[in-house]
């Protein structure tokens, strides 16, 4: 006798901690496979790109910090580089060995955030999570210590960065660019062979390289499909052509792959730093810019490797004050592009690990 | 260093394979005819020797009078960008053919620019709002979304005190 099933469909989210914040996919269950996914989103739309337009470039920058809010200065460095473009202003080499500096510091706070929530949907109840605060704890007291600020940092200005650093900020930089290679092999020891997140992530949400890039992906979810391609090496901007880093590839596409790439960024991340304290050269952090800008008609789309991906602005000016066009090309957003083929026939907490595996900020899908 | 493609020899290389495609070529840009959008994008995302297969993004731009869907485009083993542009010369009702067939990625951003600037996506397998409920008013990212006192656009015209 077979049993026969009647399709129904299952809401996750928006309001559910799986969810990243306020997402919802709507699932449609036959028994305890999912045979269709839809997703719901919008519900943090504040519509960035429209207020955007009613304001100065200089005014648009806080704007940014409030998008991926785990990696502010990321976003405020792509938007000041799209802003530079336009303008065609050349940033000193202290301001863009402080933003690597600044970037990469973020990555790890993000990739920390990333690895631990993962973890915690794998579950590997809280103590992950709980180590990796610890890290990015001092990463943000770094930031507070630079610009005040740990989270909306609005560092990164047009022309350089808003401060330079401290006295007292290389030491406790070096110090925890000492410490963290210990930190990632503690994390890598109750992790990496961790039993529970093998069972869980180990051939779960497999995202094939072809569909990978055919659907735009970038960032970790790119590279845990064995796409070699960070525009940190492939479209190098600030000073990352003169530093040494490797890229992390995955080679099944799975869930574990991409934690794995993010894992694996840390060292890089660390390494990065590295050198970049080492040779951070003296003279001015910034360049003096009106704050009238006034850039000229024309269109400009930098972009850079946030720590989610390809996290690009475009931006069109008619010479007025503010952007005729400010548009946000986000990777938490065009990450969710192939998410319904990734769960289709998986259950309901092997979909909650894929989108884990992706890492989306709802501020930045929504914007 | 991704290196940018001339628009203007990607346009002839384009206008010897789809005739009278393309209406505009810059050094920085290609503008091709909407009705010939798929054969062109088709073509880019084939060439061997191009072979842009990876869509940055797509957004719109309103230009008052006509839209303009600017697509970024990417080539993973050449390490080459190019930025395609193409217009929707009717302002009242958009559209242009979608690209879901030849680059996926255009899935969810056809949908955002839909939602937020109006243009409309034909081909699209599901041509719904993204971030706005169904039946809201307008698309916000028009520059005549809402009309303001005066006729008035949001935002400084000028400087206080800018000569």
């Amino acid at each position: 006798m077979t049993m026969k099933s009647e399709p129904f469909v299952v809401n996750v989210g928006p309001q559910h901690p799986s969810t990243h914040g306020v997402f919802r996919l709507r699932l449609t269950m036959d028994g305890e496979r999912i045979v269709d996914a839809e997703m719901v989103m919008g519900y943090l739309h504040r519509s960035v790109e429209k207020l955007a337009e009613g304001r100065t470039y200089t005014q648009n920058i806080p704007f940014t910090d409030r998008l991926d809010y785990l990696s502010a200065m990321s976003n405020n460095l792509a938007y000041c580089m799209a802003v530079e473009k336009l303008m065609g202003i050349e940033v000193p080499e202290r301001g863009e060995f402080l933003r690597v500096i600044m970037a990469e510091f973020q990555r790890i706070a993000n990739h920390a955030m990333a690895i631990g929530s993962f973890a915690m949907e794998c579950g590997v109840w809280f103590t992950p999570l709980m180590w990796m605060f610890r890290d990015r704890e001092k990463i943000l007291d770094l930031f507070e210590m630079t610009c005040g600020a740990r989270l909306t940092t609005n560092y990164v200005r047009i022309g350089g960065v808003s401060f330079d650093i401290p006295p007292e900020f290389m030491p406790a930089a070096t110090a925890l660019v000492k410490e963290l290679p210990e930190r990632i092999a503690e994390y890598e020891s109750l992790l990496l062979e961790n039993e529970i997140i093998l069972v869980r992530s180990r051939d779960v949400g497999v995202l094939p390289p072809e569909l990978a890039i055919a659907a735009s992906t970038s960032g970790p979810v790119l590279r845990g499909s064995g796409v070699m391609w960070d525009i940190r090496k492939a479209d190098p901007y600030a000073v990352y052509d003169r530093l040494d880093f490797d890229i992390p590839v995955g080679t099944r596409g799975d869930c574990y792959d991409r934690f794995l790439v993010r894992l694996e960024e840390l060292r890089q991340s660390v390494r990065i730093l590295e050198q970049a304290l080492d040779m951070l050269p003296d003279g001015v952090a910034s360049v003096e810019v009106p704050l009238a800008l006034r850039p000229p008609a024309g269109e400009a789309y930098a972009r850079i490797e946030a720590p989610k991906g390809e996290l690009g602005f475009y931006l069109v000016s008619d010479g007025s004050p503010h952007p005729q066009r400010f548009h946000i090309r986000s990777p938490s957003f065009i990450n969710l592009t192939p998410l319904r083929d990734m769960v289709v026939g998986l259950t309901i907490p092997d979909a909650v690990v894929t989108l884990g595996s992706i890492d989306i900020v709802l501020g930045e899908v929504d914007r | 260093m991704s290196r940018l493609l001339d628009g203007l020899e990607v346009g002839e290389r384009i206008g010897q394979r789809v005739p009278e495609a393309v209406v505009e070529a810059t050094p920085r840009w290609v503008v091709v005819h909407p009705e010939k959008l798929v054969a062109v994008a088709t073509y880019l995302r084939d060439e061997g020797e191009l072979d842009l297969g990876f869509l940055i993004g797509v957004t719109a731009v309103d230009q008052l009078d006509h839209f303009e869907v600017v697509y970024h485009l990417q080539s993973i083993s050449q390490n080459h960008v190019l930025t395609l542009k193409t217009r929707a010369l009717d302002h009242k009702n958009p559209e242009v053919p979608s690209l879901v067939s030849v680059w996926r990625g255009a899935e969810l951003q056809e949908r955002e620019v839909y939602d937020l600037m109006g243009v409309r996506f034909a081909g699209h397998p599901d041509l719904r709002r993204v971030f706005l409920w169904e039946g809201f008013a307008g698309h916000p990212l028009r520059k005549d979304w809402m009309e303001m006192p005066g006729g008035l656009t949001p935002g400084l015209g000028r400087f206080p005190r800018e000569d």
